[in-house]
């Protein structure tokens, strides 16, 4: 295991936290709101550490470059279903949790 | 290591049949379509340890995505129905359907048992040079069995024009939500969908890719496009001979099978020289009918020639 292996490894298993926290929070959460705002962000960041680190650990500027466009396109595509779910829920007159 | 991936593919299977289970027999329409969908998903999943990529591809891009968003629009067009069972929960019906499915799985073992060993891999590997191409599916698919294709890509062309035959398209209600999210996301993503897609197509020829992927993932950009409230212009004269995509690949494989001929070959049968650069134009083809295919299927009847307004959601 040389240096890139290490740091690759350790970054990807810094991410697993926010995986587990953002689904205990979709799990946990009273309602459509406050487990949307769990998972959107914490499950970002988690795919952030897990794609720089299967980036370090390939040590290929090709596949960080891949992997760099996966995360993006994750970004967009969780910012865009958090927005249409909440907005769907409100026209729905679902009222926040404690409102 | 060959615990974990046997953990992995025990959990994989198990996950399948369960949502199977879910997708069939859950009340309420909407999860059961949602279940299906992720069926579809982990299918994919399944093919890959399969070792089967091609397959995969063609299972996430058509079976999860473009059945998917079928199935979601026909939910979303139906009236809110009761969330209690289906018909499907009946007890009595178990008893016929158990020993029918247990059936079914018998006989398809039986198959699988039965079926030639090695097949016919080695015969096309022994082939391929002459194939035009490097990637062994894409040489069956579109030279060594191209009459299959043919009468796939003619049973999609039969398929849209029989969808447009029942009446015109049915036009969105007022939408649920404004939202600027969805026509941003559309913008956004479709060159990443065209990117995709001709990057699939290229890769064909020497790698798990294709057409049919190809063509289903710009399908499925086009539906997006249309969920965001672009208009489909597939008829009428103002918008030019788009529609004509639509039999773009059938007459392309006809013209192929019957111009060789006039090479002196016999039907369907490219000369060697020509073989790649044939399997690649049917390639291109086949995969903007499929694409323009799928998006005509989704609108679920002819649109309308002349387009009032700006926009479907106006």
């Amino acid at each position: 295991m040389s240096l890139n292996h290490w740091l690759g490894a350790v970054l990807v298993i810094s991410g697993l936290p926010f995986f587990f926290l953002g689904t205990l929070g979709l799990l946990r959460f009273p309602d459509v709101y406050t487990r949307l705002h769990a998972l959107a962000k914490s499950d970002n960041v988690a795919l952030g550490f897990v794609c720089l680190g299967l980036a370090v650990y390939s040590g290929s500027l090709i596949t960080g470059l891949k992997l760099l466009l996966i995360w993006l396109l994750m970004l967009v595509a969780s910012a865009a279903g958090a927005s249409l779910i909440g907005r769907t829920a409100l026209a729905r007159g679902i009222k926040p949790w404690g409102v | 290591m060959g615990g974990v991936v046997l953990v992995f593919d025990v959990l994989l299977a198990a996950a399948l049949i369960w949502l199977a289970w879910q997708a069939t027999h859950t009340p309420g329409l909407f999860r059961a379509v949602i279940s299906f969908i992720i069926f579809g998903l982990l299918m994919a999943l399944a093919w890959v340890r399969l070792e089967a990529p091609d397959i995969a591809l063609a299972e996430a891009a058509i079976g999860a995505g473009a059945t998917g968003a079928l199935l979601l629009s026909a939910l979303g067009r139906l009236a809110v129905t009761d969330e209690a069972g289906t018909p499907w929960q009946e007890r009595a019906d178990l008893t016929f359907w158990i020993p029918a499915g247990l059936a079914l799985l018998g006989l398809l073992t039986l198959a699988a048992w039965y079926l030639p060993s090695p097949g016919l891999g080695q015969e096309v590997q022994a082939s391929l040079p002459d194939s035009g191409v490097q990637n062994p599916v894409t040489a069956v698919l579109l030279n060594f069995r191209a009459f299959d294709t043919l009468l796939e890509i003619g049973v999609l062309l039969l398929a849209t024009i029989a969808i447009w035959s029942l009446g015109p398209m049915p036009m969105p209600g007022a939408q649920a939500i404004i939202s600027p999210v969805l026509p941003a996301l559309g913008r956004i993503l479709f060159p990443m969908f065209a990117l995709v897609s001709i990057y699939l197509l290229w890769r064909g020829s020497h790698a798990p890719g294709g057409a049919f992927s190809a063509g289903a993932v710009i399908g499925a950009g086009g539906i997006l496009s249309i969920l965001a409230g672009a208009r489909p212009w597939l008829t009428g004269s103002a918008y030019g001979p788009w529609r004509v995509l639509l039999s773009l690949g059938l007459s392309a494989m006809l013209a192929v099978a019957l111009g060789v001929i006039v090479l002196g070959q016999p039907f369907f049968a490219y000369p060697t020289h020509l073989a790649g650069t044939i399997v690649l134009l049917l390639e291109l083809a086949a995969g903007l009918s499929i694409a323009m295919s799928l998006v005509a299927l989704y609108l679920a009847g002819q649109p309308p020639t002349h387009w009032d307004g700006e926009s479907l959601r106006q």
